[in-house]
């Protein structure tokens, strides 16, 4: 069974060391939330995991079924399965979605294929997109559309969703594709993932809210603080924190508590 | 007999598709090289033009040598003018069927594919090698409509009284240096006339091929689309990876009467030691439209910045331009629009990429003259350099001496972002893939105007600068 495997994992951004340690692993078909306060560092884990540039692995591995890929470049990790839905997806100016969608199709699923060599069949292409944008609920004037270019809040979420279809990763990493959205939104998008979840994608659902695990039910919940997961339940810790908030975490684990404290007065002190 | 010596190319101009050539030895004459009064009367004399033209060139040539060369834009006092083969003659003919067309040339344009393009969707072809036009045809049906569609030289022969009153007359030789080095030694070029009110539906084509090293070609081109009348032409250049550096001058004149339509489309793919210093020129009559599409890329330096001179009320100008430079090449281009009369307008919208060390800029005039009320200008530039090492440059000028004007200036610098890289790549694509799709992106808004066999070449074009970017 597909696994990612994330071992030690210590992260920094500008030298400023971010994760502290991250051990985690998800196997195709399940569903795992990771919550956590502002600033604890969910979005670094996700983009570490994606392969950005600006986050520099300084210790630990991530593979994905044993192989390797903490030294790999984004494009070859989504080439093996990774795939990260954004919280704030990038507008690309003048490249239409259904070019973009096509090129990215052809490389997932021929991870081999050179720049230059055949991309996937235009008619067999289109009736997919066509298939998954009804499926989303979006018109198929999308498709034509420069790449989140005036998109709504809501539109740039789905189309991360449509993506996602597209692309059938075999990890799935959603950084806050809750946020933002009105609840309709929201439940458009949950349904979306709830159709992909299957035995072949794990997922790593990041949120602090709950509505999208409301939809989407997950088997294990992760909560981070400085750095680190300091505890790991099912979707009923979810669900005390989305009553209680953090506070209780925060009696329990007094050490990272302690280090998100100074971290915060030292970045009030740098501003 | 021919052809393809391998040898003698630059291996660090790298990748150009075009950088192959042919032979000389067969050439039916070749002028020795540099420049003087003898070798003006030489070109003159093998072309048997009529006294008056003659006259013209060797005034042309005074006004060269007396002229410094510029010192804006891009450095041109590299270039040694005595080092440079003024006249190159391969063929001593222009044939009507490809077939008649000697082998070794014939082999080149199709290599460039422009039979192939001139069956599917030409309305007439132009090929001018090195010094002289090779090749020409024209639809049928447009020369019973009386389509005038051949070259400078023939049609200062044919048709002496329309060239003489129009030749020079958009471009005065004393107009820049670069203006009167052509005046003194043109060759070749295109001529057009359209009667008034005939349509031409599919493009024209002229194509543009220097093949020997050290070469100076200088077409010269003259176009008048009289009253009603529409046309489109399509010029594209390409030159062999000599080590030596080669010239290219041209002087493109045109003239769009009342209510005619005319649109000029450059691909210019020049390899990276090609200097190209061209002026371009257009005069809008009323109600007339003239638009300049003007893709640049390649050349080691290309300065060159297609004016149209908005001569009656309700003339309309549009420039369309895309430069691309790449290490080593400096491309200085632009747009003039000159408001001569009252209700004109003028467009121009500029996307320059700069890449590997490569310098791209924008260099334009928005200008009104006194008593031209009523006029809207706009110009959009936006330049997008790749890398740190690459640079770009914006100077708009503006000169209005009218108050009821509308002017609209806006330009923007953008880099590459590091969040678009990460975003395309995070779905699969290489960073070269990313990055040219990027690039691709950003000038869609100018390819999306071509023809679509032209926006797929421009689109390969980017794609060919664009690879082997990433190391």
């Amino acid at each position: 069974m597909a696994t990612l495997k994330i071992t030690g994992l210590q992260v920094s951004v500008d030298d400023k060391p971010i994760l502290k340690g991250v051990n985690l692993e998800i196997k195709a078909g399940e569903i795992h939330a990771l919550m956590g306060p502002n600033g604890s560092g969910k979005s670094t884990l996700a983009y570490a995991l994606a392969g950005h540039p600006k986050y520099e692995i300084t210790g630990g591995t991530i593979e994905i079924d044993e192989t390797n890929v903490t030294e790999l470049d984004a494009n070859e990790r989504a080439r093996l399965g990774m795939f990260l839905a954004f919280q704030y997806p990038v507008t690309i100016p003048g490249v239409r979605v259904a070019d973009f969608l096509r090129h990215a199709v052809s490389n997932r699923r021929d991870p081999d294929r050179k720049e230059g060599e055949n991309l996937i069949p235009m008619r067999e292409f289109r009736k997919e997109l066509k298939e998954r944008m009804g499926e989303l609920g979006m018109d198929t004037e999308f498709a034509r559309r420069y790449l989140n270019d005036g998109f709504s809040g809501g539109e740039k979420k789905r189309m991360e969703i449509l993506q996602l279809a597209m692309l059938k990763p075999r990890f799935a990493l959603l950084d806050e594709t809750d946020s933002g959205l009105d609840s309709d939104a929201v439940k458009v998008v949950s349904e979306g993932v709830n159709r992909l979840c299957g035995p072949d994608m794990g997922v790593l659902i990041i949120t602090h809210h709950e509505r999208l695990l409301e939809f989407n039910k997950p088997q294990f919940t992760h909560v981070m603080l400085a750095g680190s997961i300091v505890e790991t339940g099912d979707a009923s810790l979810a669900a005390e924190l989305h009553t209680n908030g953090y506070a209780k975490v925060r009696e329990r684990h007094p050490e990272e508590a302690a280090e998100e404290t100074s971290e915060q007065e030292e970045s009030l002190a740098s501003v | 007999m021919s052809t393809e010596t391998p040898s003698k190319t630059d291996p660090t101009l790298g990748e150009y598709q075009y950088g192959f050539h042919d032979s000389t030895d067969n050439y039916v004459f070749k002028s020795r090289k540099g420049l003087d009064e003898e070798i003006v009367r030489q070109i003159s004399g093998i072309k048997n033009e009529p006294q008056w033209m003659l006259d013209f060139r060797l005034n042309a040539l005074e006004i060269f040598f007396s002229r410094p060369s510029p010192q804006w834009g891009a450095d041109v006092d590299q270039i040694d003018f005595q080092d440079i083969f003024y006249y190159m003659k391969a063929s001593d003919r222009q044939e009507k069927s490809w077939d008649d067309v000697p082998e070794d040339i014939r082999k080149t344009y199709d290599r460039l594919g422009i039979p192939e393009a001139e069956k599917q969707y030409l309305a007439g072809v132009k090929a001018q090698y090195d010094s002289e036009v090779v090749y020409g045809s024209l639809q049928e049906d447009l020369e019973k409509q009386g389509v005038l569609f051949t070259d400078t030289d023939s049609a200062l022969r044919e048709y002496p009284e329309i060239f003489r009153e129009y030749f020079g007359t958009i471009i005065p030789s004393a107009d820049n240096k670069f203006a009167a080095l052509n005046s003194a030694v043109w060759s070749g070029g295109s001529f057009i006339y359209v009667p008034p009110g005939v349509h031409i539906d599919f493009p024209l084509q002229a194509y543009f091929r220097i093949n020997s090293e050290n070469m100076g070609q200088f077409e010269r081109t003259l176009i008048i689309i009289d009253e009603g009348a529409s046309a489109h032409y399509v010029e594209g250049c390409t030159a062999p990876s000599w080590t030596a550096e080669s010239l290219h001058s041209a002087v493109v004149e045109i003239v769009v009467k009342r209510n005619g339509r005319f649109r000029y489309t450059t691909i210019q793919n020049w390899a990276n030691n090609v200097y190209n210093l061209v002026t371009k020129r257009a005069m809008a009559y009323g109600d007339s439209l003239m638009e300049w599409v003007d893709g640049n890329l390649g050349s080691k330096i290309t300065m060159k910045y297609p004016s149209i001179y908005l001569m009656e009320p309700g003339a309309r100008g549009e420039t369309l331009s895309i430069a691309f430079a790449n290490g080593g090449q400096h491309q200085d281009a632009g747009a003039k629009m000159v408001h001569c009369a009252p209700n004109t307008s003028s467009r121009v919208v500029s996307k320059s990429i700069s890449k590997g060390g490569g310098r791209a800029g924008y260099r334009g005039l928005a200008k009104v003259v006194k008593g031209a009320h009523n006029c809207k200008s706009s110009v959009v530039c936006d330049a997008l350099i790749l890398d740190p090492e690459s640079r770009s440059d914006t100077y708009p000028y503006i000169e209005v001496e009218e108050d009821d004007v509308t002017m609209e200036h806006e330009a923007s610098v953008s880099k590459i972002a590091e969040e678009q890289l990460f975003y395309l790549m995070s779905r699969g694509l290489t960073e070269a893939e990313a990055s040219a799709m990027i690039v691709t992106g950003f000038i869609e808004p100018l390819v999306k105007e071509l023809p679509m066999e032209y926006a797929v070449e421009m689109n390969k074009l980017i794609e060919l600068q664009m690879e082997g970017s990433v190391g």
